[in-house]
């Protein structure tokens, strides 16, 4: 068993500040603290700002610069939540659809393709690698005509099955990646061992490997659910119907149609589309750091 | 690796143990091959996905294809046709105004930032996660409205300026600062390349360092000899990654403008424009012509930073 958690501890060892990298005297410490606090509340004022606003009074929220509400009013919330078509929620769950099946697609088709990169032998092999990590750099706006077309030939349009489909066909190559070099560093002998226990490839990637990669398969997990959840580009091009909006197209709906007299609300209604961000973040912040720190993903 | 095998001298030996194991391992290749493709079954699907779009795409782009009738084969004319639209010849200078003034800035304050932190101070991590947040949130629509607001006429920004004195501008109106405005924002999400260079810097060695300073060598020759070549690599990860994607832009110039690229097209990114031309006017022959166009931007400037990165990076091996 030690022997299995060895590969996240090195990990997670990269993570610890080196002690004895602590340099310079007291007073040149307490000086960079000051600068990095002072950068950092720099770039944190404008969602602290933007959360504070979400509970002023429309009239209050400009030319106060200050963070703490002098009148709370939670009635922002309220107003945004009815405000378009449909209540909010509706809009939530829309976003929860598409972001819950990409994340399902991702997870299972990047570690059925990485598990085959990173493991077997099989003719072409190093081909198709190259050919996967071409499509990293492939600008997505080069395949966008014939996609559109190919969808609305099938009679996808206003479904979300452009959104969620693409997803569980491993077109993601960053997950792939990211998943290969994870694999890569799990022992090979566990493989064997699993083969000699009478394992096929497909048991003992169910039953071994997936199992281990369990820190790999949650960052991509959180970064699909980052990015899905502020993906605006898919949506706006083929979602048409407003009961279907997810949450980023809902809010543009909101500047478009109340945005320039209801500020209070449209601010509200932006915490909580950025709510479940944070809290992810938060949460899997270990995952989110170590797999940039790896794979150099956004 | 290394010390995963020396950990389990015992499992692996056992498992070397010549012999027994021949025959089985020619089964198991067999198996493999077979087995490798069933594994790759999703994503050859989505290759074809791929492949197939990103000719069709090249065939689209030289015709006049409009989403209601049979696409004419037309030679040339898009791409003449390009070179002679102002409003694309003004989306390739928004793009490329945006890219070459943002993408250093943030690269120099991502690796500027994460050399203090590297300095070993406390609370690292708390500092780290601050500093990447707004990467995770800077495409985000919530957050390019809010941005439209900041620097509104009656926003905290010119706020701020008005506590120093200064008359601020109309930022988002104003076409000769509305770009700068997303500049700014594209700034603000330096985390992503930090947390990248941070990586990196802890793999310098310490003594290399420690050497230097007994050989008397200033911070500024340490960080021009050390930890600039060293970390060189990273920096052009980080280069090529950042173009590529900035090049890509297209909620920031959608949701600041509300759709239309303004004021007088000074957000028109080129994605912005392809989406216009594409999607609101049909002209879909010209939106693969451009997106063809772009595809060859991004590859001659990638192709520009490898031939330079001979004389630049570092690699170790």
């Amino acid at each position: 068993m030690a022997l299995l958690e060895l590969p996240t501890k090195n990990k997670q060892k990269k993570d610890v500040a080196p002690e004895d990298a602590l340099t310079g005297t007291p007073g040149t410490r307490f000086s960079r603290h000051l600068i990095l606090c002072l950068v950092g509340l720099v770039m944190l004022y404008p969602l602290l700002w933007l959360i504070s606003s979400s509970f002023k009074p429309s009239n209050d929220i400009f030319r106060q610069l200050g963070l703490w509400p002098d009148n709370w009013d939670f009635s922002n919330y309220e107003q945004g939540w009815t405000a378009l078509n449909q209540p909010f929620h509706v809009y939530l769950i829309n976003s929860l659809i598409v972001v819950v099946f990409s994340i399902i697609g991702n997870i299972f088709s990047c570690a059925l393709a990485a598990y085959a990169f990173a493991r077997m032998e099989f003719t072409g092999r190093k081909l198709f690698f190259a050919l996967m990590l071409g499509t990293l750099m492939l600008p997505g706006h080069v395949l966008l005509v014939p996609q559109y077309i190919i969808f609305s030939q099938l009679g996808w349009l206003d479904t979300y099955l452009p959104l969620i489909v693409p997803n569980f066909m491993a077109t993601n190559a960053f997950f792939i990646f990211l998943m290969v070099q994870f694999m890569k560093a799990l022992p090979k002998e566990l493989d064997d061992a699993a083969q000699i226990d009478g394992c096929g490839p497909f048991r003992t990637f169910l039953r071994v490997i997936m199992p281990l990669c369990v820190p790999a398969m949650a960052t991509t997990a959180i970064f699909t659910f980052i990015s899905t959840w502020n993906e605006f580009f898919g949506p706006l091009l083929y979602i048409q119907n407003q009961d279907l909006y997810t949450v980023p197209l809902a809010l543009r709906a909101f500047m478009d149609s109340e945005g320039q007299s209801m500020w209070g609300p449209m601010f509200a209604m932006s915490v909580v589309s950025i709510a479940p961000i944070i809290g992810f973040f938060i949460a899997g912040q270990k995952y989110l750091i170590n797999g940039i720190a790896t794979t150099g993903l956004k | 690796m290394s010390v995963l095998t020396k950990q389990a001298p015992g499992a692996a030996a056992t498992l070397a143990a010549p012999g027994r194991r021949k025959p089985k391992r020619g089964l198991s290749r067999r198996t493999n091959q077979r087995s490798g493709y069933l594994f790759l079954l999703p994503w050859f699907i989505g290759m074809l996905f791929t492949i197939i779009p990103f000719f069709a795409s090249l065939y689209l782009a030289f015709t006049d294809y409009n989403l209601f009738t049979e696409p004419n084969f037309v030679g040339l004319a898009n791409f003449q046709a390009m070179f002679e639209d102002p409003r694309l010849l003004q989306s390739l200078k928004v793009t490329f105004i945006y890219t070459f003034v943002s993408v250093p800035i943030s690269l120099a304050i991502a690796l500027l930032v994460a050399m203090v932190l590297n300095r070993g101070l406390s609370g690292l991590s708390i500092y780290r996660s601050v500093y990447y947040l707004p990467s995770l949130l800077g495409g985000s629509v919530a957050i390019v409205m809010l941005w439209r607001y900041i620097f509104g006429n009656e926003g905290i920004v010119n706020g701020f300026l008005g506590l120093l004195g200064i008359q601020g501008p109309a930022w988002v109106t104003d076409p000769e600062f509305a770009l700068s405005t997303l500049i700014v924002l594209n700034v603000w999400t330096f985390g992503s390349p930090m947390v990248i260079f941070l990586a990196g810097l802890r793999q310098v060695p310490a003594m290399y360092y420690e050497a230097a300073s007994i050989d008397g060598a200033s911070k500024w020759r340490q960080f021009r000899n050390i930890t600039l070549p060293l970390i060189s690599p990273i920096i052009f990860f980080n280069l090529i990654m950042q173009l590529i994607g900035s090049f890509q832009t297209f909620t920031q110039g959608y949701v600041m403008s509300g759709g239309t690229g303004g004021p007088a097209d000074s957000t028109l990114f080129y994605n912005l424009y392809l989406y216009q031309k594409g999607f609101t006017e049909f002209e879909m022959g010209y939106a693969s012509a451009m997106a063809w166009l772009l595809l060859m931007i991004i590859a001659i400037f990638t192709a520009i930073n490898f031939i330079a990165s001979k004389f630049w990076v570092f690699y170790d091996n």
